[in-house]
């Protein structure tokens, strides 16, 4: 016991070499003890692992079973391809991840998203475009530093705004951003309405900015776009804000216990508020890529994205019981999902179908996350 | 049939721990047996196999001469097992009676009988001699009130056996009595009643038999005429216990805080003055509700003030929210360490750690982990924690060692002043000496202390000064050391 008090030495990689040498010893113990059990006791141990790990034994089994189906599913191309639309989810499912450590959740995500992508868009349009929404504003570069600028600015003050409601109001984050949805999708009609633009989609963005956010290098073949760059160092941001910083261990204190924070000094609101602004300019980040991505942007983009981030939350081990949660956890959750959406296309699913077993999949981590937290009897 | 109950060679495991290792367990019909045992003993654990919450992994159980197996309490209950639990679970927002029949609502034509629901309880409570309003909302009533609502419900069932688990925590004396008459006329009825509690004179006031548990294991069952509080607390511990209190050093020296006029907004804390010095431990006595704990969230800013100063050192100190009590040097241990002292899932480290965050701060502003490991390490050295690890999430510490775990938080933050709302309890007998002498060593660096505490004992054996509080306003002031407990609840019920 008395070596475990202590925290290790300096030296990182010895660090890192301890902790692998601890968690091998552990397995091997745990193995053995294991093994003396009585066959009964065995089966209700291996049936209890089984039930822990169901969701990504079910993603395993569905996985090779499409491949098995059509061998080029896991090819380079495809794992590639797939990655990349997890990356494209990521930034929102960052955003998401904070706020569901907090026992909240956000829905209003997506229109968020939608909102900031139709404002970047509709300043981005190249020059001499039919129907240019803004038809006296001449794209150059300096606009596309302006468009990023503002599309964290409505992200952040939306999730400022949901933050303040929450915190000030007590009010539950579902109720709040289910308000601010409604809100949000009223003030996208409203955007897409302007200028000379007649509620149409806003596209012929300028080709300096998609080939910015989307352009790259080919590897064997296979872009790599370079908004993988800015999803991997937001991403490290991310991990530095909620594991260094003491806005991130607030935030888990917060979640854990609001109450035992406010004994320990630790300005609740403020927070709250913090998490929610963090998240909003996540979404806003998000929407620069989105926008480029989808190259037309309309009422319809971004709609229902919340509910993949919060399934990839959910995936990943971020608990609805709140305080508990990995950033890697979400870049693996993130990466399920995508891999089981590509999985039911390559399948030929119908949407209808495809949307049924997203459904499921939420249904069945969720179970699987309060087995743990059910006192075992 | 010579025992109404008789558990015989319970065991049961959980993963990683063995809580019970071959208890037996008898009672005979029209007594009181004491369960005793440290906290994690297993007495809990024990009943719980009883009443069928958890199902025992090896051993028989026999009422009544018969062998049960309890699925569930609904089989327990039906079984003739009735059991008051530690914890109040109630539903609070429904009413007194709603929460008595639960589960058993009697029904005319497939709706539920409100009339006869309301007749029912009315009856239940003249016997048993409370008078509530059966459509009082439950979380609206004191805990006191609550607690002997369930009790009213256990009794209902018309149990032969009835498991009470802690009763008397948050009763006051008269409240205690009036159980007591209760348990007395079960017992002539011939019921008999397995009580587990930690004040050794209820024990040894009402009991007949005293089984004796420590560390899962089953120690000893005697008559309770033939046991002392020195030989129960013996066996309970398994060591000699030469003193409940450590012997305090160090002198009171000047004045460290003075608080004048303190008045709550919205709580019973009305004109409170008193002052601290250093060096000093000063107690506040009084029964539930008297605003003792009020007082210190006062002071702490955790409640809105509605009159009164603050002076720490001659200078006066505003204290609006927490944060500024801290940065001046104030400490609270709240009285709920569930509710609002640790963070369940977070480790110890980070629980020791929560709030003095920006002295760990870096280059950058960022937290060093490998500083916060060492200084939580060194804490859980000096306060001896228990704890596989310094990772392992503070819930699964028991209570004494989670406790010392938050004293060991507020001490990181080199306070001046502490507010220790009961600082012992749910703490078991070793531990509780530790935080004593915890508390004596803060006293000999010259720090301020306040110590909350419903066991009379515990004040007068640690405090220098005893104040007691009675309906929210200060009703005297005695020595710790020269007073009696006669005195002392004299003046609690003076304004009650």
């Amino acid at each position: 016991m008395e070596q475990n008090l202590q925290g290790g030495g300096k030296n990182p990689l010895k660090k890192l070499g301890n902790k692998w040498s601890t968690f091998m010893e552990d397995t091997r113990t745990r193995w053995h003890g294991f093994l003396r059990l009585s066959p009964r006791e065995k089966g209700k141990r291996a049936l209890g692992w089984l039930g822990d790990n169901a969701l990504y034994l079910l993603i395993l089994v569905f996985v090779l079973g499409v491949f098995f189906y059509n061998s080029s599913f896991l090819s380079f191309g495809s794992i590639v391809n797939i990655l990349m639309q997890s990356a494209s989810r990521l930034l929102m499912a960052l955003g998401v991840a904070g706020i569901i450590v907090l026992t909240g959740t956000d829905l209003s995500a997506g229109r968020c998203l939608g909102l900031c992508a139709c404002i970047c868009a509709s300043l981005l349009q190249a020059n001499g475009v039919a129907n240019k929404m803004f038809s006296r504003l001449t794209f150059s570069p300096a606009l596309i530093l302006l468009a990023l600028l503002v599309s964290l600015l409505v992200g952040g003050a939306v999730g400022a705004c949901n933050g303040f409601m929450v915190s000030r109001f007590k009010l539950h984050p579902f109720i709040v951003t289910l308000g601010t949805q409604l809100i949000l999708y009223g003030a996208v009609m409203w955007y897409v309405s302007l200028g000379q633009n007649n509620s149409a989609p806003i596209a012929g963005l300028a080709p300096a900015y998609t080939r910015l956010v989307t352009g790259g290098f080919r590897i064997l073949g296979v872009q790599i776009p370079n908004y993988l760059w800015i999803v991997l160092g937001v991403t490290v941001l991310m991990w530095v804000v909620w594991n260094k910083t003491v806005l991130g261990k607030n935030m888990f204190a917060v979640g854990t216990n609001p109450e035992a924070a406010a004994v320990c000094g630790v300005n609740v609101s403020r927070t709250i508020v913090t998490v929610f602004f963090l998240a909003g300019l996540l979404y806003g980040a998000s929407a620069f890529v989105e926008c480029a991505r989808v190259a037309s942007n309309s009422t319809a983009t971004g709609v229902n994205y919340e509910l993949d981030a919060i399934a990839a939350c959910v995936i990943g081990g971020v608990s609805f019981m709140g305080g508990i949660g990995k950033i890697s956890g979400v870049v693996l959750g993130v990466f399920l999902l995508q891999l089981v959406n590509a999985g039911l296309v390559f399948l030929n699913f119908e949407p209808a179908v495809m949307t049924v077993v997203k459904g499921a999949i939420i249904l069945i981590a969720c179970a699987i996350d309060m087995r743990k937290y059910i006192a075992k009897r | 049939m010579e025992y109404l109950l008789e558990m015989r060679g319970i065991e049961k495991s959980f993963p990683g721990v063995k809580a019970l290792k071959g208890v037996d367990l008898r009672l005979r019909p029209g007594t009181v047996h004491a369960l005793m045992g440290e906290n994690g003993a297993g007495k809990s654990t024990l009943m719980k196999c009883l009443f069928g919450i958890y199902q025992k992994d090896r051993g028989q159980i026999f009422v009544g001469g018969k062998e049960v197996h309890f699925a569930g309490p609904r089989d327990a209950l039906e079984g003739g097992v009735a059991m008051v639990h530690q914890e109040l679970n109630q539903a609070t927002k429904r009413t007194v009676m709603d929460n008595i029949w639960l589960g058993r609502y009697p029904k005319r034509g497939g709706f539920v009988d409100e009339a006869k629901m309301r007749r029912d309880t009315l009856v239940l409570f003249r016997e048993v001699g409370i008078t509530l309003d059966p459509d009082a909302v439950i979380g609206t009533l004191s805990v006191a009130d609550r607690q002997m609502v369930e009790i009213a419900r256990a009794i209902s069932y018309r149990a032969s056996i009835l498991v009470l688990d802690e009763p008397t925590s948050s009763l006051t004396e008269p409240e205690v009595e009036h159980l007591f008459r209760i348990l007395d006329s079960l017992k002539k009825k011939g019921c008999g009643i397995i009580y587990i509690s930690h004040k050794m004179a209820e024990i040894l006031a009402i009991s007949d038999d005293v089984t004796v548990m420590r560390d899962g294991a089953f120690i000893s069952c005697d008559r309770a005429e033939d046991l002392t509080a020195g030989e129960i607390i013996h066996r309970m511990v398994g060591r000699e216990l030469v003193d409940l209190y450590p012997e305090m050093e160090g002198e009171v020296g000047e004045e460290l805080l003075r608080v004048s006029h303190l008045s709550a907004r919205h709580a019973r804390v009305k004109d409170v003055s008193f002052s601290l010095h250093r060096g000093e431990i000063l107690g506040f006595a009084g029964l539930v509700g008297a605003g003792r704990t009020e007082v210190l969230e006062t002071l702490f800013g955790l409640r809105a003030r509605e009159e009164g100063h603050l002076y720490l050192d001659g200078k006066e100190l505003t204290v609006r929210t927490p944060r500024d009590a801290i940065r001046g040097g104030i400490a609270l241990l709240t009285e709920e360490r569930r509710a609002n002292g640790i963070f369940g899932g977070l480790s110890i480290v980070e629980n020791a750690c929560i709030c003095s965050y920006p002295r760990y701060r870096g280059a950058l502003g960022l937290l060093s982990g490998a500083k916060m490991t060492r200084d939580t390490a060194r804490l859980a050295k000096e306060l001896q924690v228990k704890t596989p690890s310094l990772s392992t999430p503070i819930r699964l510490l028991s209570g004494g060692n989670q406790q010392k775990v938050i004293l060991g938080r507020w001490m990181l933050t080199s306070p001046e002043v502490l507010l220790l709302d009961e600082p012992t309890r749910g703490v078991d007998v070793g531990a509780k000496y530790e935080i004593y002498r915890l508390i004596g060593e803060l006293k000999k660096q010259g720090k301020g202390v306040v110590v909350v505490s419903s066991e009379l004992p515990e004040l007068m054996g640690i405090c220098d000064r005893i104040i007691v509080m009675s309906g929210g306003r200060i009703s005297g002031e005695v020595s710790g050391k020269e007073s009696t407990q006669e005195e002392i609840m004299t003046l609690a019920a003076k304004f009650a």
